[in-house]
Order: C-alpha cells, then structure tokens, then sequence
C-alpha cells in the first residue's frame, strides 16, 4: 500500500519543498495506552496482524510470556513483559505495548534519504509507502524506539501505521477495536492527554506518586501516549528516559534537508553506500527464527 | 455450584459480569480473570476506573490479574479456606461485618442441636468407617411439638449459628493464617482491610472466582468459606456484590443448566436412583418441606418441584406420557452409584463397577465423546490411557483430532505408560463435528444469560453439527428397537421427537421445548372462568408450569426464554434505564430474566435498598420494583425470607447439606505437603480421603512429602483454550508450547535456567518442559518451613503439529476429588522438580 492518497501530507522523507500544502488543518490524533490496566491479553497483536493481513510468525517458547522479544517487519505491536524490583518489598509485572510512538519530529523520517517513502500526515501519523522505500536501513538509526523492521521478502521497511487506513474513514485502529478492558483509546491527542491527567490523578491517590505520562518533549511529543505508573522509570517499560532525534540524523535534516538536490544526491549515495558497506539490509535476527514468517 | 446452592438456594453465578462495574473492591481469588475471563474483567477494570474500586488478587502467582490489581498477597496452593476464614475472624474481631444484615437475611440466628460439635479437625456425625458424617447431628434446632426452628434474632445463644461461625474461625487469626498460607501477616492485614472495607450499608464487594476454588479436594469448602464471607458483610443480593462463579467454557453454565453431570435432569432436578421406585416416592424425597411456617415464612420455591418435574416428563415423553403410567417416571433411567467423571474411568479401567453396591456388575464396553477429551483433561492421564484400552468401542466427535481418538497410538503414548498398540482391540469411530461458529444455537454465560448466536459459516467437508450426530443416532438406535426389541423400549420408542426435520433438529425449535408451552387451555387458579394461556401457546415462564399434564417444559429454570413474544435470546437491545447494567431487554438472563439473584436481600427490612444509589429492588409500598424480582412481587417486607429457594429462606452461614462440613475448615490437599497445623491428626480432609480410597487401582498412587516436597499447581493462559487451540497457529504463535513457572531461587537451587529445561515428577510419572524462572512465584515459609511450589499450564498434547505438541499436564495430577462435586483436586499436588535434559514426554 501506498501513502494514502488524497490525505493530507505534513512532512515526507527527503522531500524537495518542506512539507504539505498545509491547506487542510487536521488536528493531531493519537493512541492512547494505559499500562496500569492492561492485562496482557495480547488481542491487540493478533489484531494488528489481521487487520494488516501479515503472515503468521514463527515463535518458540524461551521462557517468558512475551510473544517475542521484540519487534518483527510482521509483527508490528508486541506486549512487552517485564518483572520488576520496584523497591525493597515492592515488585511489579509490567506489561507495555510496543509498536511506532508516532513521534511529532520523527527520526526515521529525518534520517529517510528516499522522497517520500517516509510521510508524516497532517493529522500526526507517521506512514511508509514500501513502493518508495529502498531498504536502505537509514530511517533505523534515526527511531529512537527502535521500531523499523525490514520485511524478508522485498527488503522494505514495515511498522505500525497507526491503521492510518482505517483512520482515514473514521474507524479507530484495529489494536484499539479489540482491546477488551478500554486500555487503549484513540482520539485527538488534546482530549487524550486530559484523559491521561485525570488517570495520572487516580494513580497518584492510589499511592503511585510518580505516575505520569509518556509523552516526551524530545522527539516533540509521540502520537502514541502512554500512562506509567512508574513515570519516574520509563527505563523499566522498556522506554528511554529522554528520547530524541540523533544528533547526526537531526543535522542531516535541518542542514541537509531544505536543499532539495543535495538531499536527492545524498539520498542516493547514502542508498548506495549502505549496499556497498553491508549489502541488503537483513531482517532482524531475534532469538532464534523468533520473527520470521513461518 | 453445589456450595452456591447449599449456601443461596441456587448454584450459579449470583450477579453478572456487567455488575461487577458496580462494586467497590473486586478480590479475585481462586481465578486468574484478567487471564481467563478476559473480556469479562473488564467490568473490574471500569468499577476501578469509574468508583476508584479496589482490585484485590489473591493467588499462589503473580499473575496478570495481580499486575492490574491494586493489593496482591501471595498463599499456597489449596489453603485458601484458612486465608477466607481468616477474613471472616478479621471481620468479626474488628466488628467490620453487617450486622443487620446477618440478622434478617442469614441464619445466623438460627440455633442448632445439642448434638453439633467440633473437634480436633472433625465434626459431630463422623463415621470413621464409610469416612462419611451422619448429618442429623448438624440440624436446626427446633420445637419438638410444633417443629418451628429455635431462633434468636439477639444473636446471643450460644448454640446459635452467628455464635458457632464465630468461635470456629477464632482459631484463624493472622499469625494462624501465615503459618497455613504463608502470606505474610502485613500483606494478609493489608487484603483484611480492604476486603471487609464493604461490610456495611454503604459499600459493596464482589468475589470473582473459578476453578481454582473447584478443583480442589477441598473445593466447595472454599465456596462455602467465600460465600459466608459475603453473607457476613452483607454482599449478596446487592448490585456490586455477590459470589461471582466465573465459569470455564462460554457454554458451560449451559451445559449444567440442561444436566451436564449425572446426578441431575435439566433444572437442577435431582436423578432418581433406583430404590425411588414410583413419582410419589421421588417426589417426597425430593421437594423441601416449610417447618417453621409460625415463626418465620419462607415462599419455599423448591415446593413446586413436581410441577417441573411432571412438565419435564411430559417434554420427554410427550403423549405417551400419561397420569396413568405416573408421566412416564419408570422410563426415566435411575441411578445405582456414583457415575461422575473419576468414577466412570474408574469402572472403565477396572472393568468392573467396583464403586456400586455389589461391584460385580461389568464396567462400561463403549464410550461416546463429544466436546471432550479425556486423555487431555485428566486427572491421570496415564490411567485414562489405560482405561480407554478397555473399550470395545469408543465414538469421538471433535473438530480435530484430538489425543483422546489416537490413545491407541504407543508412539505418542508410551511415555504415558499407554499399552502397546497391538494389545488395544477398542474400535474407534472418529466422527468430523463442527465447531462453535459453524453452528446456530445458545451461549449461557457465567451471568445466566443465554444468548442466541447465528452460525457463521458452514461446517467443513462431511463435518455435522452435534445435534445432527446425535438425532441420526437416536434414531438409529429406535428403529432397531423397533425392529429387534429389547428390555424397556418404552425408553427409547417413545421419547418425543416431534422436530420439522428430525435427522437434524433446529435448535431454536429445542429452544421453544426448553421454555415450554401449554398442552391444553390453562385457566386461572383463582378464576377458573378465565384462560391465562391457550393451549399451543408458549409459557411465559415457569409461574405457568403445571403438574397435571397440562404443561410440558424441558427445563423449567430457563422458562420465559421463547415465549410468544419469540426467542428472547436473541434479544440486543441495550437499554440501560437506571445505569446498573441489568440490561433487562438483551438476551434472557434464568431466572425470570432476573440479572440479580437474591435481590431482596439487596434491601432492609423495610424493603428499602441498603445503599439507595444502587438499589436492586425496592418495595414502593405496593409492589418491588427494580431487577424482576426474587420475591413474589407483591408480597410486602417481612412477608416471606430473601432466599426463596431455601426452605427456610434465609442464606446460609452454616449447611447442613454438605458432605464435608456444614461449615469451613481449612484441610490440606489429599497430597500434603505439611500436616494441618490446626488439627495434624486430621491433615487433609477425611471425606475427600475416603474417597480417594475408592480409587485402587495400581495406576492410584498418590505421593507423599518425604519423596514429593514441592507443591505444584495447574491453571490455563489466556491466549489458548484447553486442549484444542493448539492446533491454531495464530495462537501457537503467541504461546507456543508447555513451560513450567519455577521461582528464581527455587531454579538457582536446582541448577535450571531460564529458557533451559526443567523435569517435574509426581507418584504418576515425570514431564519435562523448557523453564521459566520467575519472581512472580515467591518464597512461602509455612510454619517456619520453607515449601516452594511451582505450576505449569494444561494446553498441550500429543496431537497436532509437531512444533506446537507438548506433555500431557494431567499426567501428573492425582485421583482426588472433592467429596460433594467429585471435582479433580487438578490445583494441589505433589511433585519432585530437578534440571531437565533427555525428553521425557
Ligand atoms: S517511533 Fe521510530 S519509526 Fe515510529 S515515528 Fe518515531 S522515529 Fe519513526
Ligand atoms: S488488547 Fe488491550 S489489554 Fe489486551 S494486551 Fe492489548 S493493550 Fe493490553
């Protein structure tokens, strides 16, 4: 599938003028995620497959409840499991669902040398559009969240949407159709973060002083927010305390990026380069066969 | 649901799932929710996110329902009645229970006989040779000449049931319950507060468990123990209260409600055994008598039971059935012994009927499965192998193939101890069912309520649905009745059969049988000039059914579900009028479309609801109104007892009608793995050991502590279900394959690593699997002992594809069984743990 037409585009990867034509206002929407009542009942995962038509996994049994142990080009929304010491009586199971934060200033998009294969849309979506893509491997480094996978097949890059074809005619995402206890809702990202106040508040009462929300200021904001009962140890979700865009990366975009056929040439250097170097960009070898299609 | 029963007058869940929204502290206990009942838990997660309700998680591991939990307390597997009783001592010390409450709606005022006693682990009325209690000695107490029950409402006599509950849980202190559970003390006060937090008007609890209550030797002890709890914090009848039975398959309060276990007929209504030889005598034995009409009025409903009886006879036998030949009642099989689960295999194995008077007769040469499977649910899966070699002939119907149908293989059952193949002479008919979404028909739920569900897609290949398997089978068997005759033939040749398309019933015509209609006009009883109901037409419910022939109602409990107005079932309409979640108008919830059961007990004497922003129903001086009431609904306050089912019409802090104890007392497993620190002599329970004891075959060993030191434990995850999802990919892949939970210094002892493999043996035999070290399984000392315990999931077999094969579980769970429901007891026993390496199984 291509980027979606006809919907408004904010920023493309490698684009030769800025953005979009900034004609359509649409306001930021976002995926909200409550780790504090997500019971890990992965109906979200088998959601994400189905509605993305991705094939089966191959998976094996290592000793945790973790589909997985991380993310895979079709597997692209893991429950991560984590046991946790959270003090000296204190222990929790943290259960966090992974896939694309959909960050406002996204790395993968800065670090993209292809026009176009990475696009952000007016409304906050980040989108790969496979026909574009070159399998370079760039936009990894650039993600802070490590989400870029590269498919096996045709060596493009896959992850979450935010099912920004179902978004595009009203429906929420499929992981939040099926999410059986609410833990996930989906909406524009104002009303969402006032949702995620007042359940902060709730936690706080409950004892969970730092209880906050995920939503950091160094990739400017995620479309993908997330509840923390922790909100002092984002580490222990699996988050980075302080996300943010590469230095490398961030330079390449705003020094590189405004001259349209410097980046073109870089684009494809940069492509070239990376054959030369490593040849075709490997899907990701996780434990095992973990991950790959079966 | 036998202690439901004995304890409210009917054996299901008391509220319903949406309910649970209503609470303010949810204690999951005995069920794993967020795991098993998924969508279900949601109502516990809104309750927290809408009422700031508490979510309390009590189990052996730190499970996923803990994680979301707001207080979690660990104990060890099967000492759960030392942790309840615990609650109710706390309760009653600290004078945080409903006084009221007790007082008018629980027989906690009733007295009981001079002969009732308690002592050293075993009460008054034990037989220590049949191992079974003489239960007179646990009767109410009452006038000898006009036999009204002795109560006192002050509570203060000391024969008095409040004071005997009282001085029994004394001894459960929270020292005692660390010593038992090993819950620490602070964590165990912790869960006290909390949970007895709702023992007033203002605030309400709920208790959501499954079968990690039931299947224990000591299973409905723990129900019993739990719904006393509720009783004396005055949780039941009340929206956001209740004793929640989560139940294990979407169909499965279904399956129960149409005799799913041999002991009962459709409605709960008892089988007749063989010395009940005329309808007469069944029915005298059957239906409850009112003793104190003076003192204390009850409505007694069970005093209707030959209505559903005689109606129910007319739906089997249709016009056959007559007042002549007493509705058919000499057709109906009796029974003779005890036919539940443990003992058919029993039988089967043995080949003989060693646990019926006399024993000689020989045990069974066929076996019919559907939906089922044996070799996989245990317990002893070695011996069910075993068994199943006996038959001559076995039919199967699944939608896979399923590792009961191949038993006979030795390569897959050898590690097992199976027979070699060559000595099997069973002769396997493996019949291609359909599943789930293949067929139209009804899912009753946990919360009663059956609802319609429409095939989705057709069957596959030669694939037939279960009624059409079996309707082709009855009819077979009746022509060769027909043909060749026979002892009885009565009892086949004039079972009713009147289905359009008999070889293939439609089920919403099974449906319409269920709820019943009337055979002839049916006048009113208080003026005959007048017909309520013409004959042909649906009942509108069970306040219709006769007992003169004049009604026939296949199932009486779930009468008004087709009435005239259509097949109530598939009802979807989502109104919501006083924001409880009844939903009155979706589906239909037995009984009487009722989404509260007990509802009276929701409101003071007066008939005002205990906390009015919740009210269930509420007398408004002329009638109750709210939920469809459980209560003759115009009978004012103070007219009948809130528990219309129990003859004495109150709810039961003591039972006399328990096999194993009027009221609870914590045994340990029939494996132990201490001796039971409040009476050692006395460790597990003897009712449950003695029968035990009737299992004796070679293949009934149990272990002991000495050789077995490690409690372990079963349970099921959320992404399969039983035996057969595993031959889903798209769930192999989310959990694909057997593990077993160890505790982080448990593992380190033993060498096992993570992701390594581990060996369990039990007295059965040994299982490996890759391990799974864990801190969610902690450290118990039980009185200063260390005792670890471990678990593992059930899902796997030999069948299927190989990658996603796995042992047996129940290979390693003993012949144990509750001594009132003959539950396995598949959630205690005793194993051995050390590194794996070479497969075992
Ligand atoms: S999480 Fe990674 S892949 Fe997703 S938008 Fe941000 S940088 Fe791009
Ligand atoms: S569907 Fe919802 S509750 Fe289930 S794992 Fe996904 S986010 Fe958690």
């Amino acid at each position: 599938m291509g980027a979606i037409q006809g919907f408004e585009i904010r920023r493309s990867s490698a684009a030769l003028r800025g953005g979009g034509t900034m004609l359509r206002q649409q306001p930021t929407v976002a995926k909200y995620i409550d780790t504090s009542i997500c019971i890990g009942c992965k109906a979200c995962e088998v959601a994400c497959q189905e509605w993305n038509d991705l094939p089966l996994v191959k998976t094996e049994q290592v000793g945790t409840y973790q589909t997985m142990p991380s993310l895979a080009p079709n597997f692209w929304n893991l429950i991560q499991f984590r046991e946790i010491d959270t003090g000296p009586h204190g222990f929790a199971w943290l259960l966090r669902k992974d896939q694309c934060m959909h960050c406002a200033d996204p790395g993968c998009l800065a670090a993209c040398p292809a026009p176009g294969a990475i696009v952000q849309y007016q409304n906050g979506i980040v989108d790969v559009d496979p026909e574009k893509c070159i399998g370079c491997g760039l936009c990894e480094p650039g993600c802070p969240f490590d989400v870029p996978r590269y498919t096996a097949r045709d060596n493009k890059m896959a992850k979450c949407t935010l099912c920004v074809d179902r978004v595009t005619v009203g429906l929420e995402p499929a992981c939040i159709k099926a999410c059986p206890t609410g833990c996930l809702q989906f909406g524009d990202k104002s009303s969402l973060l006032a949702l995620g106040a007042h359940r902060v508040k709730q936690l706080q009462d409950d004892g969970f002083a730092s209880a906050a929300v995920y939503d950091p200021p160094g990739v400017g904001g995620t479309s993908v927010i997330t509840v923390l009962k922790h909100g002092d140890h984002p580490e222990w979700y699996g988050l980075p305390k302080d996300p943010s865009v590469p230095t490398t990366v961030s330079l390449w975009k705003r020094v590189l990026h405004p001259i349209g056929f410097v980046a073109m040439a870089a684009a494809i250097f940069g492509a070239i380069g990376h054959f030369m170097a490593f040849g075709p960009k490997k899907p990701v070898d996780t434990a095992k066969d973990a991950g790959k299609e079966v | 649901m036998a202690s439901l029963a004995a304890t409210f007058g009917r054996g299901a869940m008391t509220n319903g799932w949406v309910d649970i929204k209503n609470a303010d502290v949810v204690l999951v206990m005995g069920s794993n929710a967020a795991e098993n009942h998924p969508c279900g838990f949601k109502w516990a997660i809104e309750a927290k996110k809408t009422r700031g309700a508490k979510i309390v998680s009590v189990d052996p591991r730190f499970t996923r329902t803990s994680s979301v939990a707001d207080v979690y307390a660990p104990l060890r597997p099967g000492t759960d009645v030392a942790f309840l009783n615990g609650l109710i001592n706390y309760a009653i010390t600290k004078n945080r229970f409903h006084e009221e409450y007790v007082r008018i709606h629980t027989n906690g005022p009733y007295v009981i006989n001079e002969k009732y006693g308690f002592n050293d682990g075993l009460f008054a009325g034990f037989d220590e040779s049949s191992g079974n209690y003489d239960k007179s000695a646990w009767a109410y107490d009452a006038d000898p000449k006009t036999k009204a029950y002795l109560v006192d409402k002050e509570m203060k006599h000391p024969r008095c049931i409040f004071q005997l509950l009282k001085k029994h849980v004394e001894r459960y202190t929270p020292e005692m319950v660390e010593r038992i559970c090993g819950t620490p003390k602070d964590e165990f006060l912790k869960v006290a507060e909390v949970v007895t937090s709702t023992g007033n008007a203002q605030r309400c609890g709920t208790i959501m468990y499954a079968l990690g209550w039931t299947q224990h030797s000591v299973g409905c002890q723990i129900i019993r123990a739990a719904a006393t709890l509720q009783l004396m914090l005055g949780n039941v009848g009340r929206p956001g209260g209740g004793v929640n039975a989560l139940r294990g398959h979407s169909n499965i309060q279904g399956a129960t409600d149409m005799a799913g276990t041999f002991e009962i007929l459709p409605g709960y209504l008892a089988t007749p055994r063989g010395e009940l030889t005329d309808l007469k005598t069944y029915l005298e034995k059957v239906t409850p008598t009112t003793l104190n009409k003076e003192t204390w009025a009850t409505m007694n409903y069970w005093s209707n039971y030959p209505k559903f009886m005689v109606s129910l006879l007319k739906a089997t036998y249709g016009k056959a059935a007559t007042k002549e030949n007493q509705w058919g009642y000499d057709w109906l099989p009796k029974t003779d012994g005890n036919y539940s689960w443990m003992f058919i295999f029993d039988d089967m194995y043995r080949g003989a009927k060693a646990n019926v008077a006399g024993g000689t007769e020989p045990g069974p040469e066929g076996f019919i499965t559907f939906g089922m499977n044996p070799v996989g649910i245990g317990p002893n899966s070695g011996k069910m192998i075993q068994a199943l070699s006996k038959l001559k002939w076995m039919v199967v119907g699944e939608n896979y193939e399923i590792e009961t149908a191949t038993f006979w293989d030795d390569k897959k059952t050898k590690a097992y101890g199976g027979p070699p193949s060559s000595q099997i002479q069973t002769e396997v008919f493996q019949l291609p069912c359909s599943g789930f979404a293949e067929k139209d028909g009804t899912f009753t739920n946990s919360a009663r309520w059956l609802q319609w569900k429409w095939k989705a897609i057709d069957p596959p290949g030669q694939a037939k649905t279960d009624q059409e398997v079996i309707a082709r089978l009855l009819l077979a068997v009746k022509d060769l009745y027909k043909k060749e005759g026979g002892p009885v033939p009565e009892q086949v040749l004039n079972m009713s059969w009147s289905y359009t398309n008999p070889v293939n019933p439609d089920l919403g015509e099974a449906l319409k049988e269920i709820n019943g209609k009337a055979l002839e006009d049916l006048k009113d009883p208080k003026d005959p000039s007048k017909i309520i109901r013409k004959a042909g037409e649906q009942l509108a419910g069970f306040g219709e059914v006769r007992d003169d022939g004049t009604t026939m109602c296949g199932n009486w409990l779930h009468s008004g579900c087709y009435t005239e107005a259509g097949n109530l079932a598939q009802r979807r309409n989502n109104a919501d009028p006083n924001g409880l979640g009844m939903f009155h108008q979706w589906g239909f919830s037995w009984p009487a479309n009722r989404r509260i059961m007990y509802n009276r007990a929701g409101a003071d004497a007066e008939g005002k609801p205990w906390d009015p922003t919740r009210p269930s129903i509420v007398w408004n001086g002329e009638k109750w109104v709210g939920d469809v009431p459980d209560m003759k609904p115009d009978a004012p306050p103070g007219t009948y007892g809130a528990f219309i089912m129990n003859a004495e019409g109150v709810g039961r802090l003591f039972a006399p009608s328990m096999n194993d104890g009027p009221m609870a007392e914590h045994y340990e497993a029939v494996e132990s793995a201490v001796p039971n620190a409040l009476h050692p002599k006395v460790t597990p329970s003897p009712t449950a050991v003695a029968l035990a004891k009737k299992m004796k075959s070679d293949k009934d060993v149990l272990g002991t502590a000495d050789k077995f030191p490690v409690v372990c434990t079963t349970y099921r995850l959320t992404e399969h279900y039983h035996y057969w999802t595993h031959h889903t990919n798209i769930l192999n892949q989310l959990q694909p394959g057997f593990f077993i939970e160890i505790p982080e210094e448990l593992a380190k002892e033993k060498g096992i690593v993570n992701g390594g493999r581990a060996k369990v043996t039990s007295a059965r035999g040994s299982i490996e699997g890759v391990a799974m070290v864990t801190k969610r399984l902690r450290k118990l000392a039980i009185d200063g002992k260390q005792v670890w315990h471990i678990g593992f999931p059930i899902h796997w077999g030999y069948e299927g594809d190989p990658r996603h094969t796995g042992p047996l579980a129940n290979f390693m769970t003993p012949s144990a069984m509750d001594p009132n429901t003959w539950t396995p007891e598949f959630k205690t026993f005793l194993v051995t743990l050390e590194k794996g390496g070479e497969g075992v199984a």
